[in-house]
């Protein structure tokens, strides 16, 4: 008992300061990129790096699409122009999946939530079912680490449950790979609807890495109309955990 | 003819040295070298015209060598695994995948529930059965009762189904079924080399990346002859070892957890992501995603950053260090992991286990050290004292890895190292060949192997994750143990589904 006592003294309170403060991340993060048409040669060489189709157009449209990005930075390695930087914008994070295409010269915001049913039920309390569907396991831990006391996301309120039928929102990971198709629409049909949905990581968003896969969909929005699309490959906690305190109407 | 070719880790040859032996000469050499204390690698097919070829990789760890055979099939050869318990999910595999038939296997079922790539699987009359539906093995009698669990567990945990035969608390048999997490990797590495082929190749296991992302950049360079600088493999070691610490930690609070023991589980939670933020220090990403590129790695270890992860190490360690002692020092904790989910030394070294599990079950196997990848620096080896295959062991042998592989990164981060980290990598493929690399991931070794068909493309691409060893080894685990010590038996070994399920 002593000794838990000391130990718990010794380890101090460590929640982060996050939204409070600015959160602090890795100098080499990549977050939201930002294009420059106007130096783009349209010379093609960003595309052919891109490991998961994520540049949509080049030349004077240039544009990335963050839901297909696994944010590996080749593109901008490859561009002799320049035309292609990331930015550390964390904020990732977006109700509509249009808004998640970077486009050159754009002044980005970050979505504010417009769902009211949502926030009637929703902005103080979120109980969360996770459910994965064929992905890599990354977006899970991650997802994870928010209950941690690290992050602490029961401060907010939000709480993973351990069955769907205690849930308001289904977060799935993964592309949907077929074998969880079954287990995927009965698990959202099994929660009390109102339900609402997110899609968490690149993979649930578009099928991501795996999006030519013969045994998965190429992410949920085939089956379900995501509520709240959370970009990365895994998407950062500090991304996923903003995401989902905006779509609260938290901060 | 010699009735193996000799292959060292990470480095290719020519597929038409392979030998192809007749079956018998096949069974016999891959069980007699397997008793003689070599251990499967892997074992899988490849259709070859009409037929099918099997191929057998097997590590020898006295020699530091991998000796690979391979023998022709028309669809049923004599089953290996009556001999060979540890070849008994590689011939499901087969099974599934090409409708190779193993006679006389024991237990032959779905292992992903996908369509067969060839012909069609032998349990099943359409052509992709349906996830789960198997013979489970059943218990019949008065008081027995069967436990399902999963897909969708409580936790945010991947799925897969788990199916326990019980007299009231206690387990008897323990059936997993999985393939829930199954995307295709295998079948979408064939063909054309791309920029993708390493990405996907990283994401086998999520947690492994590393590890994954290693063994397919060491695949990629034997084909075109690269070989990344010193300092390259350093950054690559190091952050294996990150990776390592980062789980191992992880676990160790998830079984705090399991058994209420509530401060460690919640200052491991905290500590863990600090070593994955280490890792993010690196290359940006918790996972280490898209630091290992073929030819060496995309970010260098400035002297300023090696100094500041060694500073972070310097405040964290002794953090870490004080939650575990906390915990192997709580008589309520060790009541619970002594004597829990035993796997004995024999029954690991028949099911093949490999890696962390397979040394807490006291087998003295390391790839690091039986076949490292060129002269790669590691940490030094554990001992195996109390090494008996509970709960407890598997514990104990993660607190010492955590130990060996932090003197490990200190040291490497220490010493300052000039070069280049990234050699010229020209992408090249060779038509026909084969190339096999092994790394040592934290769960245990993982095979990549590769056959390749024309010039730049992939004819099979194989990948053998350590979980795919050690599923049965949960499952033995739990043969006469209390049901309600299943989490704490899982979270032991914490194996991968996606690595499983690729
Ligand atoms: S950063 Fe995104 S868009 Fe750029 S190459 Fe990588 S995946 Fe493609
Ligand atoms: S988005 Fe990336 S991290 Fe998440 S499951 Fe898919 S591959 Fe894994």
């Amino acid at each position: 008992m002593f000794k838990a006592l000391k130990a718990r003294l010794f380890q101090g309170y460590r929640t982060g300061k996050f939204p409070v403060q600015p959160p602090t991340l890795p100098d080499r993060f990549n977050g939201r990129p930002v294009l420059d048409a106007s130096k783009c040669a349209d010379c093609g060489a960003c595309k052919a790096a891109c490991p998961v189709d994520a540049v949509v157009a080049v030349g004077k449209d240039l544009a990335i699409d963050t839901g297909k990005c696994i944010f590996c930075g080749d593109c901008a390695a490859v561009c002799k122009q320049q035309a292609i930087t990331f930015s550390p914008e964390y904020r990732l994070a977006n109700m509509t999946r249009a808004n998640l295409i970077a486009h050159s010269g754009e002044i980005y915001e970050p979505e504010r939530p417009t769902d009211r049913e949502f926030l009637r039920f929703c902005s103080k309390s979120l109980k969360i079912r996770q459910i994965s569907a064929g992905g890599c396991a990354a977006c899970e831990l991650d997802f994870n680490v928010l209950g941690t006391l690290a992050w602490d996301m029961g401060r907010f309120g939000i709480q993973v449950v351990a069955s769907p039928r205690h849930a308001d929102c289904i977060l799935v990971t993964g592309p949907v790979s077929k074998n969880m198709l079954l287990a995927l629409k009965k698990g959202y049909e099994a929660a009390p609807h109102p339900v609402w949905v997110i899609a968490c990581g690149t993979c649930a968003i578009s099928g991501g890495i795996y999006q030519d896969s013969p045994e998965a969909m190429g992410g949920i929005e085939e089956i379900l109309k995501p509520d709240l699309y959370v970009p990365g490959c895994p998407p950062h906690p500090t991304t996923l955990l903003e995401g989902m305190l905006r779509l609260m109407n938290r901060k | 003819m010699d009735l193996f070719y000799k292959l060292s880790n990470g480095t290719s040859a020519a597929l038409s040295l392979i030998p192809v032996l007749e079956e018998q000469i096949f069974r016999s050499s891959v069980i007699e070298t397997v008793n003689a204390g070599s251990r499967i690698e892997s074992l899988f097919a490849m259709p070859e015209g009409e037929n099918f070829r099997i191929f057998a990789i097997l590590l020898n760890p006295k020699e530091h060598v991998l000796l690979i055979t391979s023998m022709e099939t028309a669809g049923t050869y004599q089953s290996l695994t009556p001999a060979l318990p540890a070849a008994h999910l590689f011939e499901r595999e087969m099974a599934e995948q090409y409708g190779i038939v193993p006679e006389g296997h024991p237990n032959l079922k779905a292992v992903r529930f996908h369509e067969s790539y060839a012909g069609k699987a032998p349990w099943t009359n359409e052509k992709a059965p349906e996830i789960g539906m198997i013979d489970f093995i059943t218990m019949r009698g008065e008081a027995a009762h069967e436990v399902a669990v999963g897909p969708i567990h409580a936790g945010v945990i991947e799925p897969g189904h788990f199916r326990f035969q019980c007299m009231g608390e206690d387990v008897y048999s323990l059936e997993i079924s999985l393939g829930y997490q199954h995307r295709g990797i295998e079948k979408m590495m064939e063909g054309k080399v791309s920029p993708r082929t390493i990405r996907m190749a990283e994401t086998a296991a999520g947690d492994s990346s590393i590890a994954e992302a290693t063994a397919c950049a060491a695949i990629l360079e034997a084909l075109d002859e690269t070989v990344p600088s010193a300092k390259a493999r350093r950054i690559r070691a190091i952050a294996l070892e990150l990776e390592r610490i980062a789980n191992h930690v992880g676990d160790l609070g998830a079984l705090a957890g399991d058994v209420a023991f509530l401060p460690t589980a919640s200052f491991c939670g905290r500590i863990r992501g600090e070593y994955l933020n280490m890792t993010a220090e690196l290359c940006g990403n918790r996972f280490g995603r898209n630091l290992v590129v073929p030819g060496g790695v995309k970010f260098d270890l400035e002297p300023a950053r090696a100094e500041k992860i060694l500073k972070w190490i310097d405040r964290v360690y002794p953090e870490l260090k004080n939650a575990l002692d906390l915990m192997f020092d709580c008589p309520t904790v060790l009541d619970r992991f002594e004597n829990t989910g035993a796997v004995r030394r024999e029954l690991a070294k028949d099911l093949g286990l490999v890696g962390m599990a397979g040394r807490a079950s006291g087998l003295l196997i390391d790839t690091r050290y039986d076949l490292p990848l060129n002269d790669d620096p590691r940490p030094k080896r554990i001992s195996l004292k109390h090494c008996t295959g509970e709960v407890m062991a598997r514990a104990h042998v993660r607190y010492r890895e955590i130990v060996t592989s932090h003197e490990f990164i200190i040291r490497m981060l220490q010493e300052e190292l000039q070069g280049e980290i990234r050699s010229e990598y020209n992408g090249k493929i060779p038509a026909d060949k084969i190339a096999v690399s092994v790394v040592e991931s934290w769960r245990g070794e993982l095979c990549h192997a590769v056959i390749t068909g024309t010039e730049g493309t992939f004819r099979r691409y194989k990948i053998t994750d350590a979980s795919f060893h050690n599923w049965t080894g949960l499952a033995m685990a739990l043969r006469g143990e209390q049901i309600s010590n299943f989490p704490i038996c899982n979270k032991s070994f914490n194996l991968s589904y996606c690595g499983h399920d690729l």
